[in-house]
């Protein structure tokens, strides 16, 4: 283009300091523990914390349940949609997106409400019962996101051909689903996993209300109580949530999947 | 792949309404799951914020929505929420156009699209603290303002805990989703328009105004709408950034199921069900608006 770029670099530049001078502070202040020096002294704190390393088990656990009940709940789904029922797609793909408009805060109000100690179905009456309505959560969480990269991935496939394909070849349907359709849609499943660990490892609002042990809960204690280790943690956030971007780079080529909503 | 979309109508017949079949049975266990963690619970609050402790029906607890507290909680949250929205509406615009039609070299596009995909992930707990970190008292913008250019941040009246502190967090992902989701629609800005515009004498302002505008009005409100949707919901930053010193309604919730303090339970299920309206309905026109750029851009 012949445009004049100067605007443009200008844009350029308040974008870029917009993101790197927040990041920059980040690391100042969590080096800042000792008076006079720079240290990393906060690190060593948070990463010697037991609580650090259970919070964080508990949520790397929680985001792997997450991925795994959600692949099983869209992929075959999403497949017997495209191959059998196409008029139910839109209800649901409207039913995937009703995440992004009904607020988290908003379902675990109501889960708090149905599930609790005296309805007919007591999950959070028990802390395992707790764990899968959390994990259930956090599926409808992702749903908007899983569902959409794996459809995504269906449409580049000829579901119908493959199909018909293994049919006679002899296959049963679940043999299909997992040795023809799994495999194929292997990218797309990838880089929903990782947004879906990306979302579920900080997540506050869920874990903190059904009271789950999880690191949401535990950044916000600790942002509470300490002056430094906050910023130690955030930095380590920011490291995990630009480790699960790049791993989503790395497996498939389409790193806004997230931002197609629609 | 939108073309791909388009044909499939063609190359897979559309199955018969088949009401005889079983292939129902392979949708059940999603719409199972949907309707116990998504419909059944959202209802159980949509209903209860029309029932009374008794369980009759009543509209006494939309009308408890307009107690002061409860009306400057929502008029925060939709201010925080808009001005969020707007600023990261313009300000990615002006960055997505920069990268995309701006002339800047090519490579700095996928390394922008890769930040932004991370940046509009990096939220709740943690970006508060980055801020803070930042922008509070002892922090590294507000001390280098003091020591080098003696200027004092805080003493303007500026404060992380407030409107404007929020604000400014919020536009760290805001502005991240506006570049990732606009830039597609920039793309569909097809050259031959403007090479057509400037010969037949159109002057860069009236490109812009009757061809530029007009087509791509749709994507910029609806994106907006879309921010704004997505700032309305959130919790976990402002909790960090502001404890509870800010009454956005999401925090008034929160306060709410944790401790009942608006002392009525169902009018906790009204606040909750005014919040669903208010995402529901800019979720909605986002759509329309979508489906009306889509017209011009593929």
């Amino acid at each position: 283009m012949k445009r004049p770029t100067i605007g443009a670099w200008a844009a350029l530049a308040i974008g870029v300091a917009y993101f790197i001078v927040p990041l920059i502070g980040t690391v100042e202040f969590s080096m800042r523990i000792r008076r006079g020096t720079y240290s990393f002294d906060a690190y060593r704190n948070v990463l010697s914390d037991p609580a650090f390393w259970n919070t964080f088990g508990f949520s790397a656990a929680a985001a792997v349940a997450t991925i795994l009940v959600g692949t099983l709940l869209v992929v075959p789904t999403a497949y017997w949609i495209r191959l059998k029922l196409p008029w139910l797609k839109p209800y649901v793909e409207f039913i995937t997106l009703m995440p992004l408009v009904i607020p988290a805060i908003v379902l675990v109000f109501g889960y708090l409400k149905l599930y609790n100690s005296s309805s007919y179905l007591p999950l959070t009456g028990q802390a395992w019962s707790t764990d899968i309505l959390l994990v259930c959560g956090y599926v409808v969480l992702a749903l908007p996101y899983l569902y959409r990269a794996v459809d995504t991935g269906l449409r580049t496939i000829d579901v119908r051909s493959l199909t018909e394909a293994a049919e006679s070849l002899g296959a049963a349907r679940v043999t299909i689903l997992f040795r023809v359709i799994f495999p194929n849609v292997r990218t797309a499943v990838l880089s929903g996993a990782f947004l879906t660990f990306a979302i579920v490892i900080g997540e506050f609002t869920l874990a903190s209300l059904l009271d789950r042990p999880a690191f949401g809960p535990y950044l916000q204690l600790v942002g509470a109580n300490k002056a430094y280790e906050p910023s130690a943690l955030a930095f380590i956030a920011f490291a995990v949530t630009w480790a699960c971007m790049g791993l989503i780079q790395l497996f498939a080529r389409d790193p806004t999947a997230r931002s197609i909503k629609v | 792949m939108e073309q791909v979309e388009a044909l499939a109508p063609i190359t897979m017949p559309m199955q018969p309404r088949a009401p005889l079949s079983l292939a129902w049975l392979g949708v059940v266990p999603f719409f199972s799951f949907a309707a116990l963690f998504l419909l059944l619970p959202t209802a159980y609050l949509v209903v209860g914020a029309f029932q009374d402790n008794e369980g009759h029906f009543t509209l006494a607890n939309l009308a408890g929505l307009l107690e002061p507290g409860i009306v400057s909680a929502y008029a925060i949250s939709l201010e925080v929420s808009a001005a969020s929205a707007i600023l990261g509406a313009i300000l990615g615009f002006m960055l997505a156009w920069a990268v995309v039609l701006g002339g800047l070299p090519r490579w700095l596009r996928p390394v922008l699209m890769t930040f932004s995909g991370v940046a509009s992930n990096f939220a709740g707990l943690p970006l508060a603290f980055a801020f803070i970190a930042t922008l509070g008292r002892t922090g590294l913008v507000t001390t280098i303002l003091q020591s080098v250019f003696g200027f004092s941040l805080y003493r303007t009246g500026f404060n992380i805990l407030s409107f404007w502190g929020l604000t400014l967090t919020y536009l760290y992902f805001q502005i991240p989703l506006m570049v990732l989701i606009l830039t597609p629609a920039l793309d569909g800005l097809k050259r031959e328009w403007r090479e057509a515009a400037t010969i037949l004498g159109a002057s860069p302002f009236t490109y812009w105004r009757y061809v530029v505008i007009p087509i791509l009005w749709p994507s910029l409100l609806g994106t907006t709408l879309l921010l704004f949707a997505n700032s309305f919901g959130a919790i976990a930053t402002a909790y960090g950034l502001t404890g509870s010193t800010l009454n956005l309604v999401t925090i008034l919730l929160y306060a709410q199921i944790r401790g009942d303090v608006l002392h009525n339970p169902h009018l906790g299920y009204a606040l909750a069900l005014g919040m669903v309206v208010i995402t529901g309905l800019s979720n909605a026109l986002y759509i329309v608006l979508r489906t009306r750029s889509e017209r011009w851009l593929r």
